[in-house]
């Protein structure tokens, strides 16, 4: 059975959808810095489902070294999932260069090295899916998240003019905006429990919403409308909000 | 923020520690002044729930699977349904599951949970080869049967540790499906006929009608099944309808219970019929719809589960049948099960005899309801289920736990009181 490579495997989401995609019968890539780290979660995948899982090391940020990278894969993959994201305090990234740095180039810039090659190569087997998990943070500017959301928004821009460029060839790019997910990064945020998914849910959607070939999916659903209202706000009032 | 438990009952403000690593588990316990593991918060009760909670769902990770021998070992937070959607292709099943799969490892030994099959298989407990557990000291210890720990720890509620990963051994099965067969009884006498003719079958459970009265009094579904042999191992969870909200407090009455109550009889043949259903089907009904617990409204619900011994079950059930329909309460279809001989464990809730579960919405009166409920299962020699548990006193619990004494010492002797306790334990003293 074929391979999904799994970009940014560290995070909690990564590792829902790494089961998942094993799970359905997929052998697995998890790619990550110190991919070492990552030898129980091949382990776990490993005993669930009886696939085969590789780790290897990969930085999002170190561009020089993608060619090379996704070359040294054994067999190419099916599909790739891009799930590395920085999400950088806004005030300090307000006040941090580094920090805004660190946020464009693991959100928009090392995702669209790495999908560059994957996609070169994707239209000209004329097969493979691309999923990309950006954020419904880069829906609308915030000033609550606008750094973090502008990088978001980049790679949401990416991923669209990827899908309609490879649309002829038969490949499927999917974007996953999900909203606030209950994992380590906002473990010690008081987020709404209505609003807030569990990784392994979001995990279920991206799979379910990739075999369909959907085009984007909001996780939960819920936030495909109160986006939509957010979008549709008109400057001058939005300028004066704190939402 | 607020953790629930599945009854929705009490809502206290929590702080959550999710447990990810074991270095980090020994420091939370050294710094944090008392707590209780919490699994995926379906226990109905208040037996995980504390001013800290430990979050052991994310240490969730499989760590060898013997596909001879059927012997998983896996984290406290694995899943039961995790476990089934791995091995059920290979031929393998729970030897003890209860009713939701959606509980943790973990939480299927701090409760022992038991099935449809307990009088042929006992507890969760009889399945554990050995488990992994971090003490109140830090220090981690492996356990077996045999060992005191083990006896305290299975049915312990969480209350003696941290339990971190468990070997379980597996029955093997040749199919996902299972033969089916319900028996439609007029009242309780029926009903303990039946549940005595089928008590050779592997799995049964009974549905009570608990609003019928006079000459319908316990009348009920019987469901006996055991595995089918066709080889069909294709087992893949069905997609869950959700309910988005809770309902509003009216909505569950004397009356739509009653409505309910009338379909799902009117729906099966009259004596005896057969069917062949799915494992999801047979013994997970309510994980279909996640959530269910909104129909009872926001103010929440609990669920009374007792046991009383096989001796004095049918008086027992009869005068506590009465009691309920005569109160009108509303509760959905009653579930009772027919138990094998109790375990030597601590706390474990099964004995040899007859158990009843019911659903009540809290609301006025409901309490002091229970409270006589209480009284007769105390009468007869019988006790109530702390995992489903919100409001027993002491001293009801006590009467119907004689090993108390014991587990109450060895929580003082390793310094298991000072750290470990829900707003259970604090009631009913343990």
């Amino acid at each position: 059975m074929s391979y999904v490579l799994i970009i940014g495997a560290k995070s909690d989401i990564a590792k829902e959808v790494a089961r998942i995609y094993a799970k359905n019968g997929y052998n697995i890539y998890l790619a990550a810095r110190e991919s070492d780290s990552l030898e129980d979660l091949k382990q776990d995948i490993e005993t669930r489902s009886g696939v085969d899982v590789k780790l290897k090391e990969f930085d999002i940020t170190a561009y020089e070294t993608h060619e090379d990278f996704y070359a040294s894969l054994e067999e190419k993959p099916l599909g790739v999932i891009v799930v590395s994201g920085y999400m950088p305090e806004q005030k300090s990234a307000q006040k941090s260069w580094d920090e805004t740095l660190r946020a464009i180039n693991v959100n928009y810039t090392g995702a669209v090295s790495i999908l560059n090659i994957v996609a070169n190569d994707f239209e000209k087997e004329r097969r493979g899916f691309i999923v990309g998990v950006s954020s419904v943070a880069g829906d609308r500017g915030r000033k609550a998240n606008y750094i973090y959301g502008s990088s978001k928004a980049a790679f949401s821009a990416y991923l669209s003019g990827l899908r309609n460029r490879l649309y002829e060839s038969g490949v499927e790019v999917l974007t996953v905006k999900p909203g606030f997910v209950a994992t380590k990064m906002t473990e010690n945020l008081d987020l709404p429990e209505n609003l807030t998914a569990e990784p392994c849910n979001v995990a279920e959607d991206i799979f379910s919403a990739q075999q369909k070939g959907r085009n984007t999916l909001y996780t939960k659903p819920i936030w495909f409308f109160i986006m939509l209202i957010i979008k549709h706000i008109p400057e001058f009032i939005f300028k004066k909000m704190s939402i | 923020m607020g953790l629930l438990s599945w009854g929705m009952f009490p809502k206290i403000i929590t702080k959550k520690f999710s447990l990810r690593d074991r270095a980090a588990l020994k420091s939370y316990i050294e710094e944090t002044d008392e707590f209780i593991p919490y699994g995926n918060g379906r226990s109905y009760g208040d037996g995980a729930l504390n001013e800290n909670i430990l979050h052991v769902k994310p240490y969730n990770n499989f760590l060898a699977f013997d596909e001879e021998n059927g012997l998983l070992t896996c984290q406290a937070g694995v899943l039961l349904s995790e476990i089934l959607d791995s091995v059920v292709k290979r031929g393998w099943f729970l030897k003890v599951t209860p009713g939701t799969k959606l509980i943790t490892v973990g939480g299927a030994i701090a409760s022992d949970v038991h099935g449809k099959n307990h009088h042929v298989e006992g507890c969760f407990s009889e399945c554990v080869e050995e488990f992994s557990i971090m003490l109140p000291s830090g220090e981690t210890e492996i356990c077996k049967k045999g060992d005191e720990l083990f006896y305290a720890t299975c049915g312990g509620m969480g209350l003696t540790g941290v339990i971190l990963s468990a070997t379980i051994s597996l029955k093997k099965i040749n199919s996902k499906n299972i033969r089916q067969t319900t028996i439609k009884t007029k009242n309780l006498q029926e009903t303990f006929e039946a549940f005595e003719k089928y008590q050779d079958m592997p799995y049964s459970v009974a549905w009570i009608d608990c609003l019928a009265k006079d000459e319908e009094l316990g009348k009920c579904l019987l469901m006996v099944g055991d595995f089918a042999d066709d080889g069909d191992l294709d087992y893949r969870s069905k997609k869950k309808l959700s309910i988005p909200f809770n309902f509003p407090s009216f909505a569950l009455n004397n009356l739509s219970v009653k409505a309910f109550n009338w379909l799902y009889y009117a729906k099966a043949k009259d004596g005896t019929s057969k069917q062949k259903v799915d494992i999801d089907t047979f013994f997970y009904p309510l994980d279909a719809i996640s959530n269910w617990n909104r129909i009872y409204g926001k103010g929440g619900f609990t669920q009374y589960q007792f046991i009383l011994p096989k001796e004095h079950s049918y008086e027992g059930l009869k005068e506590i049948l009465t009691k309920i329909s005569d109160s009108g309460k509303g509760s959905f279809l009653a579930v009772l099960k027919l138990y094998g001989k109790a375990n030597e464990n601590y706390l474990s809730f099964p004995l040899e005899g007859y158990s009843l579960a019911l659903d009540f919405k809290i609301e006025d009166g409901l309490f002091e309801l229970l409270e006589a409920l209480d009284e007769v299962v105390v009468k007869y020699g019988g006790r109530i289920y702390l995992t489903k548990d919100v409001r027993v006193s002491r001293e009801t619990f006590e009467k119907g736990y004689e090993k108390i004494d014991k587990f109450r010492e060895f929580r003082r002797e390793n310094g298991m009181d000072k750290k470990l306790n829900s707003l259970q334990s604090k009631r009913v003293q343990i």
